[in-house]
C-alpha cells in the first residue's frame, strides 16, 4: 500500500520549515535526511538509547519515537541550534569538554539535549544520585557515565549562573 | 514500518467515526509503545488516527473524592500535577518512574491503558485505587476493564476519555525493573482506602495485571508490611522468561508488596 | 612539561564538533543519487536455502535491484577470511570454513545474509523484501560449545569435522600435571565466560561508490582499521585492486573490536554499487547488529590452580572451549588462543602452567576480539582461582597476591609472555590505601544491620597491549604485521600534518597525538591537525585496537619526528652557517651553542621550502618525514582494581558500592583520556558481570536480540570511580607507554565476581550476576539449611 505524502510544518532551531513527507517519516528522519541536521543520531530501533533526545516545544523527547506530521506547529530544538552558530557554547556543551563528557561522541548530542531538560526540570544544584536516574533513557558505552555525571553537574551549575566547570574554577 | 494513512480528527466523535469506517484503524495517542512496535515491524496498522489535536482530552480536576485525569495527559504531567501530589501522591510519584524522562514527555495515561502491556505500570494503579475508565460510551471499573494480556473490555470504537482516580493518601507503588527494558519485572501497588485494601501487581502475571486477595485480606487485619511477612504467591500463572523465572517473579511480589505497604505509612525500608 | 605537552590533560580538540552535532559519521554521509540496501536474514540459525523467488519484487516501488548469494557467487569474487592461521596440538591447521558475504547454499546463523534488496528508499527496499521468498529446508542447530563436538551433532562445515576448528595448547602438560599432584591444595573452577554484543552506540554502516570513469571504488565505512578493510576487500575478496579501492573510515561512534574486522555488509555495498551504477548505502539497525556484529568471550572453562604449603602457587591447568560461532570472523583465531593463554601467569610467578583450548563452530554469530579480547578470559581464569584460592586457604586474599607476585624483571613466563617492567606490589598497596580496604569489616557490618549482604574483591590484571612485534606474531600464524606507520608532513609556517594509520573511535588521538608533536616541535597543538582513517590520504596502517594507538601508533610519530628534527637540524645549520654539532633544538628553538644565533621553528620550517641557503645536492628541498615502528616486545600494562558491592538478599539486586582503580600504564600522555578510557572499560567488564548476557534457545534463536532483553550498563548501575595510577615505565618503546585501553574491561569482570561470591558465600555462580541469578543462588544455598531447621 503507498502513502500518502502529507504536508509538515515547525520550527526548527528558530527557522521555519514545511516538508511534504510520507506520513511514517519519524521526527529524527525528517530532521536528519531532510533538513540534513545530522546531529541527531540514532543508535536503537526500541527507544531506548537516546542518541535522538531533541526538545520539542521545550521538552526533552525521543525523535525515533514521535511521527513528525503529529508534530505540525511545534518548535523543535536540536543540538545544532543550542547556541548561536557563531556565538559561544552552550554552558552544557562546554561543561562536556571541560569535564572530558565525550569519547566517541555519538551519544553525545541526546546526553546535552537530556542534560538541558534536566537542568529545566530539576534545576542548578543536582545530586549525581538525582543526574544518574535522569540518565534512565541515555545509553553511553565508552564513558562509563563517570565524566557524563560530572559535566552535567557542572554545566547546571553554570546555566544557574554559578561558578563555572570545575577546571576553570581551579 | 509499513505504510499507514494518517488520519488527525479533532473531536472524539470524529475520530470514533473514522475507528467505525476502518477497522483496521489503530488510536495513536503519545505513541511511546505503538511506534516502537511499528518501527520493528510488529504491528502494521493501515489507519493510524492520531489524537493529538482531538480537543477535550487533557487536563487534570479535582472533583470531590477523586481526581480526573484527561486520557491524553502525559505521565509529566501527572508526576508534576500539584492536584495529584496532593491527593494521590503515590499515582504522581508512579507516573514519574514510568519509562525515562522524554519517554514521559509524551506518553499519555489512556495510551498506557487502553494498550494494558503486562509489564506497564498504569493499570496496577488503576486497579490497586480502583479507578474508573471513562470512555465515550461507558464508565468501566478498573477491575472489569483489564481482560487479559493486552486486552481491555473497551468495544471496537470505544476511546478513553478520561481516568478517573478516588483519593487515597495512604498508597504506594513498588517497581523492581527488568534491568534490559527497564519496564517492570513486578510492580506492586497498594492502596488503602477507607477500610478497603488493594493491592495489585502487574508484570508478574501471564495474564496481565491482578490483584491479590490473600495480601488484601492480611493488611485489612493491620496494615503494616508485618501482616504480609512469609508470605508469597504461588509461582502457577507467573511469567517466566530469561529476565525472572515464576518462582522469582512470585517472591519479588511479596518483596514489593512488603515494601509498597512499609512506603505507604511512611516508613520505607531500606 | 608545558601546557599542552605530555602528561597535560589537555581538552580534547575533537570535541568541537562533536558537542555541536557537527561529527561526520558514515550515516551522516549523503552521497548524491545514493540508494538503500536492505538484508534478507535468515530466520533459521540452520538451514539449506532450497530456492528464493524474487519474481514478486519487480512491480514493488523503487526497487533497483535484487540479487540473491548464488548471483554472488556468479562473480567468482573470493571469501571473507580469517587472517591468523593458528595450527592445532598436532601440527594441522585450523580448520577454515568458506564465509561468503551472501550466503548461498545454506544459512548458518540467525542473521546470516541469503538476499538484499536496494532501492531508492530504505522503506521501499524493506517493502520489496517482504516479497521475497526464500524456501527453507530447516536443519538441527547446535549452539552450545560444548555439544558442538559430541556424536551426532549437526555438522555447520565440510571443512570441520565434528565442528572443531582446533585443539590447540600451550605450556608443559607433564610438568603442570606433576605440579598437581604434588601440591598442598589444589583450587578447582569450572565457568562459563558469557558471550557478549559489543554495543557501539554508532551501529556499523556503509557506503559504497562506484566511479565508472576511472573504474574505481570508494567506502566510507565505520571501521576501525580502514587500510586492512582496503587490504582483505581487494587482495583476498578481490573486489578491486588496492589502487582502486578507497575506504574512508570518518567519525566512528565506538568500536570496542567489533569494527576491527571485515564484514559481508561493505562487500556487498561495494559490489552492488559497481552492478548498480549509484552509490548504495547501509546503516545497520540496532537489532540488525546484534545478529550481525562479531560477538565477543564465550568460554566454557575449568581450570586449577596448585598451591604449596607456603601459599605460593606452583601449576595452573587451564582447559577452555571456546564458541567462535558460525564463521570464522577476521582474528577470531587469535583472541582465545594468543591474547589469552599467554596471559595465564597473571602478575603471578607460576613455574608450570598448561592449557588447552578447543575451538568450535556454532550455529550463532561469528565472535572475534571485543575489548580485552582473550585477556579479560585469562584475567577472570587466574584472578578468580587466586582469591578462591585464599579463601579456601583461609588466607587475605592480599597477601596471597603478594607473596606470589613476580618481583624481578624481566620474567620469562612459562606461557611465551616476557613481562618487561612492573611493580605489581605499588599496585595493590596504593588501592588497598585509596579504597580504604582496612575498614571493610566495619562497612560489612554496617550494611548487615540493613539486612544487607557486603562483599569486597580484588582482580590483579596484566594485559599484553603494543600489538606487535611482526616477526613474532608472523611466527605464530598472523598474516600480517603489526607495525604502524606515520608521516609528519611540516608545512612552510611551521604548523604540521601529522598522518597516522591508527584510527580514533573515541580515544582522542586528535589531541594525544598532537600533544606529542606539539612538545616535540615547541609548536602549539592548534597548529598541528591530525590527519587519519582515509586510505588516499594516509598510505598505510594497521588501525586502532588492542591498545596499540599509544604504544605502537605514537613510536611511529617519535620516529618520524626524530628524522624531521635531524634533517631540520641540518637545514638550521646551514641558515645559521654554524656546525650542525653545535646546534641544540630545545621549546621550539634552534640555537648555537655558546652563541646567541638562534631561529624559531617556523623560520627552519620556511627556510627548508624556500631552499635558498642549502645545498640541494646534498639535503633535499621541504620537510616531510615517515616512519614504520615495528615494536620490539608487546607491552604490560597491570594493575589493581577492588570492588565493593553489597547485595539486596531479597531481591538479589547488587549495588557496586566503591570502585578503586590503580593502573600502570607507563607513560600517560593526557591523564584526563587516560582516566576516562578506565571508567569506560570498567563499565564494559561491570556490564558483563551484572548485566549482560546473549541467550541462545536451543534452536538458535537469539533470545537477547535488542536493549529490551540485552542489559546495556545506564547511569545508575554504576558507581563514580576512584582512579589513581603507579608508573614503571615500559622499556621496549621510546615513549615508555603501555596502553590504557582495555585495563578496565579486563580487570572488572573477576573483581565483580569476586566481591559478588566473598558476599553470598558461594563460588557457584556464573556471570552475569543477576538479580535472578542471585537470588536463586541464595535460595539454594538456604534450601538444605531450611530443611533442617
Amino acid at each position: 500500500m503507498a502513502s500518502t505524502e502529507m504536508t509538515v510544518s515547525m520550527t526548527v532551531n528558530g527557522k521555519p520549515i514545511t516538508a511534504t513527507i510520507d506520513p511514517r517519516t519519524l521526527l529524527v528522519q525528517l530532521l536528519r535526511e531532510n533538513l540534513r541536521l545530522t546531529g541527531t543520531h540514532v543508535g536503537c530501533d526500541t527507544s531506548q538509547c537516546g542518541a535522538c533526545v531533541v526538545h520539542v516545544n521545550g521538552q526533552a523527547i525521543k525523535s525515533c519515537t514521535a511521527l513528525a506530521l503529529t508534530l505540525d506547529g511545534a518548535d523543535v530544538l536540536t543540538i545544532e541550534g543550542l547556541a548561536p552558530a557563531d556565538g559561544p557554547l552552550h554552558p552544557m556543551q562546554e561543561a562536556f569538554r571541560e569535564n572530558h563528557g565525550l569519547q566517541c561522541g555519538f551519544c553525545t548530542p541526546g546526553m546535552i539535549m537530556t542534560a538541558v531538560d534536566i537542568v529545566r526540570r530539576k534545576g542548578h544544584d543536582l545530586e549525581d544520585r538525582t543526574i544518574r536516574e535522569e540518565l534512565e533513557g541515555n545509553i553511553c558505552r565508552c564513558t562509563g557515565y563517570h565524566n557524563i555525571v560530572k559535566a552535567i553537574a557542572a554545566g547546571a551549575k553554570t546555566m544557574g549562573g554559578g561558578a563555572p566547570t570545575s577546571q576553570a574554577a581551579e | 514500518m509499513y505504510a499507514f494513512t494518517l488520519h488527525r480528527p479533532e473531536t472524539v466523535r470524529q475520530a470514533a467515526g473514522l475507528l467505525t469506517k476502518n477497522e483496521d484503524g489503530k488510536l495513536l495517542a503519545g505513541g511511546q509503545t505503538l511506534l516502537p512496535t511499528m518501527k520493528l515491524r510488529l504491528a502494521g496498522p493501515p489507519q493510524i488516527i492520531d489524537m493529538t489535536k482531538v480537543e477535550g482530552l487533557t487536563g487534570i480536576e479535582e472533583s470531590g473524592r477523586g481526581v480526573t485525569i484527561g486520557a491524553m495527559t502525559r505521565h509529566y504531567e501527572v508526576n508534576g500535577s500539584p492536584v495529584v501530589q496532593q491527593a494521590i501522591p503515590a499515582l504522581a510519584k508512579m507516573a514519574g518512574m514510568i519509562g525515562d524522562p522524554a519517554v514521559r514527555h509524551r506518553g499519555t495515561i489512556g495510551g498506557s491503558i487502553a494498550n494494558n502491556d503486562p509489564n506497564a505500570d498504569y493499570p496496577a494503579a488503576c486497579m490497586a485505587l480502583g479507578a474508573t475508565i471513562i470512555t465515550n460510551k461507558r464508565r468501566i471499573k478498573a477491575d472489569d476493564f483489564f481482560t487479559g494480556m493486552f486486552s481491555t473490555a473497551l468495544g471496537p470504537t470505544e476511546i478513553i476519555t478520561k481516568v478517573s482516580f478516588p483519593i487515597a493518601k495512604k498508597a504506594a507503588y513498588q517497581k523492581f525493573r527488568n534491568q534490559a527494558s527497564r519496564f517492570a519485572l513486578v510492580g506492586v501497588f497498594v492502596a488503602k482506602r477507607g477500610s478497603e485494601i488493594r493491592v495489585a501487581v502487574t508484570g508478574a502475571g501471564s495474564n496481565g495485571v491482578f490483584r491479590v486477595p490473600s495480601f488484601e485480606e492480611a493488611l485489612k487485619k493491620r496494615f503494616s508490611p508485618k501482616s504480609l511477612e512469609g508470605m508469597t504467591i504461588p509461582a502457577d500463572g507467573m511469567n517466566s522468561d530469561i529476565h525472572g523465572s515464576a518462582e522469582y517473579r512470585a517472591h519479588l511480589v511479596g518483596v514489593l508488596a512488603r515494601r509498597a505497604v512499609a512506603d505507604a505509612i511512611g516508613k520505607p525500608i531500606a | 612539561m608545558s601546557g599542552t605537552g605530555i602528561g597535560a590533560a589537555v581538552r580534547r580538540k575533537e570535541d568541537q564538533r562533536f558537542i555541536t552535532g557537527k561529527g561526520q559519521y558514515t550515516d551522516d554521509v549523503a552521497r548524491h543519487g545514493q540508494a538503500a540496501i536492505y538484508f534478507i536474514r535468515s530466520p533459521h540459525a540452520h538451514a539449506k536455502i532450497k530456492k528464493i523467488d524474487t519474481s514478486r519484487t519487480e512491480k514493488m516501488p523503487g526497487v533497483v535491484g535484487v540479487f540473491t548469494g548464488a548471483q554472488f557467487a556468479e562473480d567468482k569474487l573470493g571469501n571473507l577470511i580469517c587472517g591468523w592461521t593458528v595450527l592445532s596440538k598436532d601440527g594441522s591447521p585450523m580448520k577454515m570454513a568458506p564465509h561468503a558475504a551472501i550466503a548461498a547454499g545454506k544459512a548458518n546463523h540467525v542473521g546470516d545474509a541469503v538476499a538484499v534488496v536496494i532501492a531508492d528508499t530504505l522503506a521501499q527496499a524493506k517493502d520489496a523484501a517482504e516479497k521475497v521468498v526464500v524456501d527453507y529446508d530447516v536443519l538441527p542447530a547446535v549452539v552450545d560449545p560444548m555439544k558442538a563436538t559430541a556424536k551426532g551433532a549437526p555438522l555447520i562445515h565440510e571443512a570441520a569435522p565434528n565442528n572443531t576448528i582446533y585443539n590447540w595448547h600451550i605450556g608443559d602438560a607433564d610438568a603442570t600435571n606433576v605440579a598437581l599432584k604434588n601440591a598442598k591444595h589444589v583450587t578447582t573452577l569450572e565457568f562459563v565466560n558469557n558471550r557478549l554484543v559489543p554495543n557501539a552506540m554508532e551501529p556499523r554502516a556503509a557506503i559504497a561508490e562506484y566511479d565508472a570513469a576511472s573504474g574505481s571504488l570508494t567506502l566510507w565505512n565505520a571501521s576501525q582499521n580502514p587500510h586492512v578493510a582496503r587490504l582483505v576487500i581487494s587482495a583476498f575478496v578481490g573486489m578491486a585492486p588496492e589502487n582502486k579501492l578507497r575506504v574512508i573510515a570518518p567519525d566512528v561512534g565506538g568500536g570496542f573490536g567489533s569494527k576491527i574486522f571485515i564484514y559481508p555488509e561493505e562487500v556487498v555495498c561495494l559490489w552492488a554499487a559497481r552492478k548498480l551504477h549509484r552509490p548504495v548505502k547501509w546503516t545497520c539497525e540496532r537489532s540488525e547488529s546484534f545478529l550481525t556484529d562479531a560477538h565477543g568471550r564465550d568460554h566454557v572453562t575449568r581450570a586449577q590452580m596448585a598451591f604449596d604449603a607456603e601459599g605460593k602457587i606452583i601449576g595452573l591447568k587451564v582447559h577452555t572451549t571456546a564458541n567462535l560461532g558460525a564463521y570464522m570472523s577476521t582474528f577470531s583465531s587469535a583472541v582465545p588462543t594468543f591474547l589469552y593463554a599467554t596471559l595465564l601467569s597473571g602478575q603471578y610467578a607460576i613455574p608450570h602452567i598448561y592449557c588447552e583450548v578447543d575451538a568450535v563452530y556454532t550455529n550463532t554469530v561469528p565472535v572475534d576480539a571485543y575489548r580485552g579480547a582473550g585477556r579479560p578470559e585469562a584475567t577472570f581464569v587466574v584472578e578468580r582461582l587466586v582469591e578462591v584460592g585464599a579463601r579456601e586457604l583461609g588466607v587475605s586474599p592480599a597477601d596471597l597476591r603478594k607473596k606470589n607476585f613476580v618481583k624481578t624483571f624481566p620474567y620469562q613466563t612459562s606461557v611465551a609472555s616476557l613481562y618487561d617492567a612492573g611493580d605489581y606490589n605499588a599496585s595493590l598497596q596504593k588501592a588497598l590505601q585509596i579504597h580504604d580496604y582496612k575498614d571493610f569489616g566495619k562497612r560489612k557490618r554496617e550494611s548487615e544491620r540493613h539486612g544487607k549482604l557486603r562483599g569486597i574483591g580484588f582482580a590483579n590484571y596484566i594485559e599484553a597491549c603494543g600489538v606487535a612485534p611482526s616477526s613474532l606474531v608472523g611466527q605464530l600464524g598472523a598474516g600480517v604485521g603489526l607495525w604502524e606507520s606515520a608521516e609528519v608532513r611540516v608545512n612552510p609556517t611551521g604548523s604540521v600534518e601529522l598522518l597516522t594509520g591508527c584510527h580514533q573511535h573515541g580515544q582522542g588521538h586528535e589531541t594525544t597525538f598532537a600533544q606529542l608533536v606539539a612538545e616535540r616541535l615547541g609548536i602549539t597543538i592548534d597548529q598541528v591537525n591530525v590527519v587519519h582513517g582515509d586510505t588516499d590520504k594516509v598510505q598505510f596502517g594497521m588501525g586502532t585496537y588492542g591498545s596499540r594507538s599509544g604504544a605502537v601508533g605514537m613510536s611511529a610519530v617519535v620516529k618520524a619526528l626524530d628524522k624531521v628534527e635531524a634533517k631540520a637540524k641540518k637545514i638550521a645549520a646551514h641558515l645559521m652557517e654554524a656546525a650542525e654539532s653545535d646546534l641544540v633544538f630545545k621549546d621550539g628553538k634552534f640555537t648555537v651553542a655558546g652563541t646567541d644565533k638562534s631561529l624559531a621553528w617556523g623560520e627552519v620550517a620556511l627556510g627548508a621550502y624556500v631552499a635558498h641557503k642549502f645545498p640541494t645536492s646534498e639535503i633535499e628541498p621541504g620537510l616531510k618525514e615517515s616512519a614504520f615502528y615495528d615494536p620490539t616486545n608487546f607491552t604490560f600494562p597491570a594493575g589493581c582494581h577492588i570492588c565493593e558491592v553489597e547485595i539486596d538478599p531479597e531481591t538479589g539486586h547488587t549495588e557496586i558500592m566503591s570502585w578503586t582503580a590503580v593502573d600502570d600504564f607507563g607513560t600517560v600522555i593526557n591523564p584526563m583520556i587516560v582516566e576516562g578510557q578506565v571508567h569506560g572499560g570498567v563499565a564494559q567488564g561491570v556490564g558483563q558481570a551484572l548485566l549482560e548476557h546473549t541467550v541462545y534457545d536451543t534452536n538458535g534463536q537469539l533470545v537477547t536480540g535488542s536493549y529490551m532483553d540485552y542489559a546495556m550498563p545506564r547511569a545508575d548501575d554504576l558507581p563514580s570511580f576512584k582512579v589513581d595510577t603507579t608508573f614503571t615505565k615500559c622499556p621496549s618503546n621510546p615513549l615508555g607507554i603501555k596502553g590504557c585501553g582495555e585495563a578496565g574491561a579486563i580487570a572488572a569482570p573477576a573483581a565483580v565476581m569476586n566481591a559478588i561470591t566473598n558476599a553470598i558465600g558461594t563460588e557457584k555462580i556464573d556471570m552475569p550476576a543477576t538479580p535472578q541469578n542471585i537470588w536463586a543462588t541464595l535460595q539454594k544455598m538456604n534450601r538444605p539449611q531450611q530443611a533442617a531447621a
